[in-house]
Order: C-alpha cells, then sequence, then structure tokens
C-alpha cells in the first residue's frame, strides 16, 4: 500500500493555507501509486469541523485528534501522535508544510521514525523504492535532486508552491486519541501573539510591497502600507537593514535569514538587492524595482525597473495601481 | 551552565556556484568557508548566557573533515572553552546521520543547554537540531529569536508566518537560534591569542547508513535580464500597462 498521511496545519482552530497546499501535494503522489491521502488535524474540541475542507482537497481519510492541549501548538504531542499513527498505518510518505510549525514538527517525527527527511521541497516524485524532491539549497542558488531510500519518507513542502486543487473525497472521519496526556509536554506554548492583525501572511499574499533603507525613515513605510493597500492583496516586506533599524519587525524580512517568498508580484522600493535579500525573493514571478541608482543590483533581476526617487514615485504608483483596480 | 554548540563549516553564501565534476554537488575550489550564520549566533548565544551566569562552560562541536579545526578555532576565540572535532571524510547530506553523531557524543556530557543554528545554508534543511533532541529524549523548542533562562527553566520565542509564541521548557534543553539576537561577536586579538591554547579534541566520527542524499545539483533557471521602463514618474504609467498586460498581474 503506498498511503500518504498529511498534516493538516490549523491555527486558532482554523486550517492555514499551507493544509490545503499539503493535502494537494499528498493527492498527486497518492494517485500516483493508487494509495489513499490521510490527513492528520490535530487542535482543540472543535477542530474536526475542518475536515470538510480537507475531504475537498482530496483526503480519504481524516484522523482527528481533539484536545485542549493542542489550543496552542504542541509539538512534543504532536509529534508523538503523529509519529504513532505513521507506525500503525505503514504509510509510503509523511507531508508536512515548509512553515515554521511543520519544520518544527517534521525532523521530530522522522527521528522517532529513524526515517529520512528532506525540507523546503519544491518538487516530488515517487519512482520505485525511491522518494525524489527537488530541494533548494546553497540560499537557493542551487537546485538539489534529493533521493530518500525507506519508508516512511519524511517531507516539509515549500509554501505557495502545490496550488490547493479541489479534488471532492470521501474523507472518512476517523477520531484518534492522543499518545500519551498532551498535557504533560515539557515543553509548552503559553502564549501566542497574533501579529498583523487580519492583514496577509508574507507566505500567503499574491503580490508583496517591500522596502529598504531607500526609503530613508520609518515613516515612509506608510507609503509603501498605501501601495500594499491599492493592491488590495499585498503583504509588506522588508530588507534587514530596515529590521536591524527597528522600521519593521523581524518577521517582515525577506532573504537569506529572513522569508523565503515567492508572489506573483514583488516591488522592491528602496531596495539594493543584497545577494542576501534576492536569496528570499528571486523566484517571484513578476518584479518591479524602483531605486535611484540604475547599476543598484536589483535591477538585474526586475522585470520593471523604474530608476527615480521612491518618495516621488510611490504616491504616483499607488494612485496608478488604485486606478487600474478599480471595479475589483 | 554546561553549554553545547553545534557548528557547521559552510561555503559563503555570496560565492559563485560551480556544479562539481559529478554533478551531485557544488565545487569548493575557490571557495571560502565560514562558520554557519546561524551557529555563530548560538555561539553569541551561549557566550552571552555564560556572561550572565558568571560561571560555566562551553564546548563547540563540528563534525566534519579536518578542515572544521579551522571553523573550531573561531568559536574559541569568540571566547568558548573548548572544542572536539568529530573527524569524518565529508559531511553527509542525511540530517539523521548528523544528528546521529552528534546525538553520540553529547549524550552523558551532563549538558545544561545544547544549542544549534535553526539551519545551516548549505544543507539548507534545518533539521538537524531537531532530530538530535529527539535521539537524546531532550525538550527541544526550535527557530528561537528571544531567550531568558532562570532557575532551570527557559522561555524563548519563536517567529511563526504573521504571529509568535511564547514557549517554557525546562532544562537540560536542546534550542535551535534563529536571528533576533544581538550581532556575534569578532573575535578580538587577545582572542585569538587565547584560542591556540584552549583544548581541542579530535575523536574519529563513526557516520552510519545514509538514507538521504543528493542525486543531483543544478542551478536554478536563470531569470530573464531585468529590464529598466524608465526614469521617475514618468515611467509609472507604462509599468503599470505592462502590469496588466504582459505580466497579468493587475
Ligand atoms: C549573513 C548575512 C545575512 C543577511 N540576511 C539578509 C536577509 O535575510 N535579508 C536582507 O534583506 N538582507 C540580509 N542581509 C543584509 C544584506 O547584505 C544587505 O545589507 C541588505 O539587504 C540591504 O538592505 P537595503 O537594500 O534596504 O539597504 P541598502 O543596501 O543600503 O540599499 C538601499 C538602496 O536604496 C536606494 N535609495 C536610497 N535612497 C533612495 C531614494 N530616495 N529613492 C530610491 N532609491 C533610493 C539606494 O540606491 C540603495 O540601492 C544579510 C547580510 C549578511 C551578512
Ligand atoms: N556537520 C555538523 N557539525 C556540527 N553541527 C552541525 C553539522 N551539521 C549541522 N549541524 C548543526 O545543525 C544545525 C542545522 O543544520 P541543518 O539541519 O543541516 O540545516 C546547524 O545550524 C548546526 O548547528
Amino acid at each position: 500500500m503506498s498511503n500518504i498521511l498529511a498534516f493538516a496545519e490549523a491555527r486558532g482552530g482554523t486550517l492555514r493555507k499551507v493544509a490545503l497546499e499539503t493535502i494537494t501535494a499528498a493527492r498527486q503522489l497518492a494517485d500516483a501509486t493508487g494509495g489513499e491521502v490521510h490527513a492528520l488535524l490535530v487542535g482543540a474540541p472543535g477542530i474536526g469541523a475542518q475536515s470538510s475542507q480537507l475531504a475537498a482537497h482530496g483526503a480519504d481519510v481524516v484522523v482527528v485528534v481533539e484536545h485542549a492541549a493542542f489550543t496552542y501548538n504542541n509539538p512534543e504531542a504532536s509529534a508523538a501522535l503523529a509519529a504513532d499513527r505513521a507506525r500503525a498505518g505503514n504509510y509510503r510518505a509523511i507531508l508536512f508544510a515548509a512553515s515554521a510549525t511543520g519544520r518544527d514538527l517534521a525532523p521530530r517525527v522522522a527521528a522517532k521514525l529513524g526515517v529520512g527527511i528532506v525540507s523546503d521541497v519544491t518538487e516530488l516524485a515517487l519512482t520505485g523504492d525511491t522518494l525524489t524532491a527537488t530541494h533548494p539549497m546553497y540560499a537557493g542558488k542551487m537546485l538539489a535532486t534529493v533521493g530518500i531510500i525507506g519508508t516512511p519518507a519524511v517531507v516539509t513542502l515549500r509554501p505557495n508552491r502545490f496550488t490547493p486543487v479541489p479534488n471532492e473525497r470521501a474523507g472518512r472521519v476517523e477520531a484518534m486519541p492522543p499518545s500519551g496526556d498532551p498535557g504533560a509536554s515539557r515543553v509548552v506554548v503559553k502564549e501566542l501573539q497574533q501579529g498583523g492583525g487580519a492583514k496577509l501572511d508574507l507566505g500567503d499574499a499574491p503580490v508583496i510591497v517591500a522596502g529598504g533603507r531607500g526609503l530613508k525613515e520609518a515613516r515612509n513605510f506608510a507609503l509603501v502600507e498605501e501601495l500594499a493597500a491599492a493592491f488590495g492583496n499585498a503583504a509588506v516586506g522588508a530588507t534587514r537593514a530596515v529590521t536591524d533599524d527597528g522600521w519593521r519587525p523581524h518577521s517582515d524580512q525577506i532573504g537569506q535569514t529572513g522569508r523565503l517568498v515567492s508572489p506573483d508580484l514583488y516591488v522592491a522600493v528602496g531596495i539594493s538587492g543584497a545577494i542576501q535579500h534576492l536569496a528570499g525573493m528571486r523566484t517571484s514571478k513578476t518584479i518591479v524595482a524602483i531605486n535611484r541608482d540604475k547599476d543598484a543590483p536589483i535591477f538585474k533581476v526586475a522585470d520593471y525597473g523604474i530608476v527615480g526617487d521612491v518618495l516621488e514615485v510611490l504616491p504616483v504608483l499607488t494612485a496608478a495601481v488604485r486606478e487600474a483596480r478599480k471595479g475589483h | 551552565m554546561k553549554i553545547a554548540v553545534c557548528i557547521k563549516r559552510v561555503a559563503d553564501m555570496e560565492s559563485r556556484f560551480r556544479i562539481a565534476p559529478g554533478g551531485k554537488g557544488v565545487d569548493d575550489a575557490g571557495i571560502k568557508f565560514d562558520m554557519g550564520d546561524f551557529d555563530s549566533y548560538a555561539a553569541e548565544v551561549a557566550l552571552q548566557v555564560n556572561e550572565k551566569d558568571g560561571k560555566g562552560e562551553i564546548v563547540a562541536i563540528s563534525l566534519g573533515p579536518d578542515v572544521v579545526q579551522e571553523t573550531l578555532r573561531k568559536a574559541l576565540s569568540m571566547g568558548i572553552d573548548r572544542a572536539v572535532h568529530l573527524k569524518c571524510d565529508a559531511v553527509p547530506f542525511d540530517g539523521l546521520a548528523i544528528a546521529r553523531v552528534l546525538a553520540a557524543e553529547l549524550q552523558g556530557g551532563a549538558y545544561d543547554l545544547i544549542l544549534f543554528g535553526k539551519m545551516s545554508l548549505d544543507s539548507s534543511n534545518g533539521v538537524v537540531g531537531a532530530m538530535t533532541a529527539e535521539l537524546l529524549g531532550l525538550p527541544c523548542v526550535t527557530a528561537i529569536s528571544k531567550l531568558d533562562i532562570a532557575g532551570g527553566r527557559g522561555t524563548a520565542r519563536r517567529e511563526l508566518e504573521g504571529a509568535a509564541e511564547i514557549v517554557e521548557f525546562p532544562l537540560p534543553a536542546v534550542l535551535t537560534i534563529d536571528e533576533g539576537f544581538a550581532r556575534p561577536r569578532y573575535p578580538s586579538l587577545k582572542g585569538i591569542m587565547a584560542a591556540k591554547k584552549k583544548p581541542l579534541e579530535v575523536k574519529a566520527a563513526q557516520l552510519g547508513e545514509q538514507r538521504v542524499t543528493v542525486g543531483a545539483m543544478a542551478l536554478p533557471p536563470e531569470r530573464a535580464p531585468g529590464r529598466i521602463v524608465g526614469e521617475g514618474v514618468a515611467a509609472v504609467a507604462e509599468v503599470v500597462r505592462l502590469l496588466q498586460t504582459e505580466a497579468k498581474v493587475l
């Protein structure tokens, strides 16, 4: 049997978009081998209500684990039950999102099972005994084809690469008890601080407007936020120069040591285009750059460059984008 | 406290990488190597924890060929007390194989804290810390950007996408370090001199079976060369038109 176990990541009682991406990738693998997709859904009592969305994206079975100790992430207990389910289920592969949560859980589960793992995968295929994964290495400057021998293979999937595809399945719900007492975990999340309110996360946003030191002062980031608002579906990012100076929180940083993003459109505002920044955004589909230095390295990767002062160009661009989006 | 810091020697990511003969890795020729970025943050965190405490010992551990001793000396020159070189021919890609060697060394070492970088940028895998913690059966918090230790317990902050978690844990524990801490210190001249006399122990590493291997290495597809549309506000209308008609993102 070649069933696939997919971890359906939720936060605050609802599924995250990466959960549907994980199910979609699992469906593709399972279809290639004639197996089933089993989604693992862990949360506080009531999380089971999310099962239908998982079924709608290709889960044959939804394994639901509900317990008050899963109100916040509970990595020890989640890893323990994922490993137990994996042992019982004889899975070919276990998929997680390469999110902060998935990247934390997946290596724990792989170590418990004594199996191989590869992270941040952009493509996946099963060939005979080997699971083959495409894995960016060297800060995205190289692409490796990695083979994992043995079952189950543990994989985390790069967000925004496996577009969720509706594919209705039975989604038979199977309640599973936690392994041991999830209230007894040594590592305890005491608090979840929601940043950015209802705003789009950098990993989910189709458009990112990112600002650099060329904005001169923290308060000029208002211009970046206005452009993001004009797009309507945009998140705001920043360079390390800017997060170091405290103009923006560290969580907004894009690059080698920040977030890796790949939106449909990336607008780089007053950003020089240092290699460490490019490492986090160079796979964006379309890149626009505004910089007053025509030799700035960002123009080497920008599909559309404007040489000019951001403080002058941004308001005009914002107005033009707002106009273009009228009626949306 | 007794603290271990696991340090990997990695290529400078600003290098221009070429594919090695055989097609399964990158060519080391002409490339500079140094301590991994996040590992240097881990070293800094260890130093600060013990500076605050006023006592303790920090041990840097690295698995790799003889050249990793250079990186361990750098750690010693930052102020770390002693180093252990786990010697092998080449560092494998398989995170579990690495974690097993590190866990065997760390086991029984009576460490209060074991620190890792959140990720080594060459492997870009980010798994060895949490895997080692599992093998040792220790509590583990990954990718932390803040840390407080008091009374045998720790509190850490982890950045999530658009949120953050405040996490509590007992010691001994394994932590993997993200950015957010003070910049790693540069070795002082005095530190460099002192490092020469600090103990660096070499042990043969027993690398087990490897099930995860790089079969092929490629350069990512090149982006089309950049294009400057125009200057100043006069270029805005054309860029918006191109976003609508050519890129179709507006
Ligand atoms: C180990 C390591 C890891 C790193 N990780 C990251 C990372 O993850 N992410 C990251 O971003 N950086 C990272 N960096 C830092 C990186 O090297 C750069 O220093 C940083 O990206 C520069 O940010 P910037 O483009 O905002 O600033 P600068 O490089 O100072 O560029 C500012 C740009 O604004 C332009 N400008 C100035 N005024 C105007 C104006 N009025 N109108 C238009 N343009 C203007 C200038 O021409 C310039 O090109 C890392 C560095 C190291 C060593
Ligand atoms: N060969 C090694 N020697 C010592 N520590 C290592 C080695 N490989 C990985 N590590 C540690 O594990 C962390 C994560 O590595 P990785 O899972 O490869 O991204 C690194 O930041 C180091 O702290």
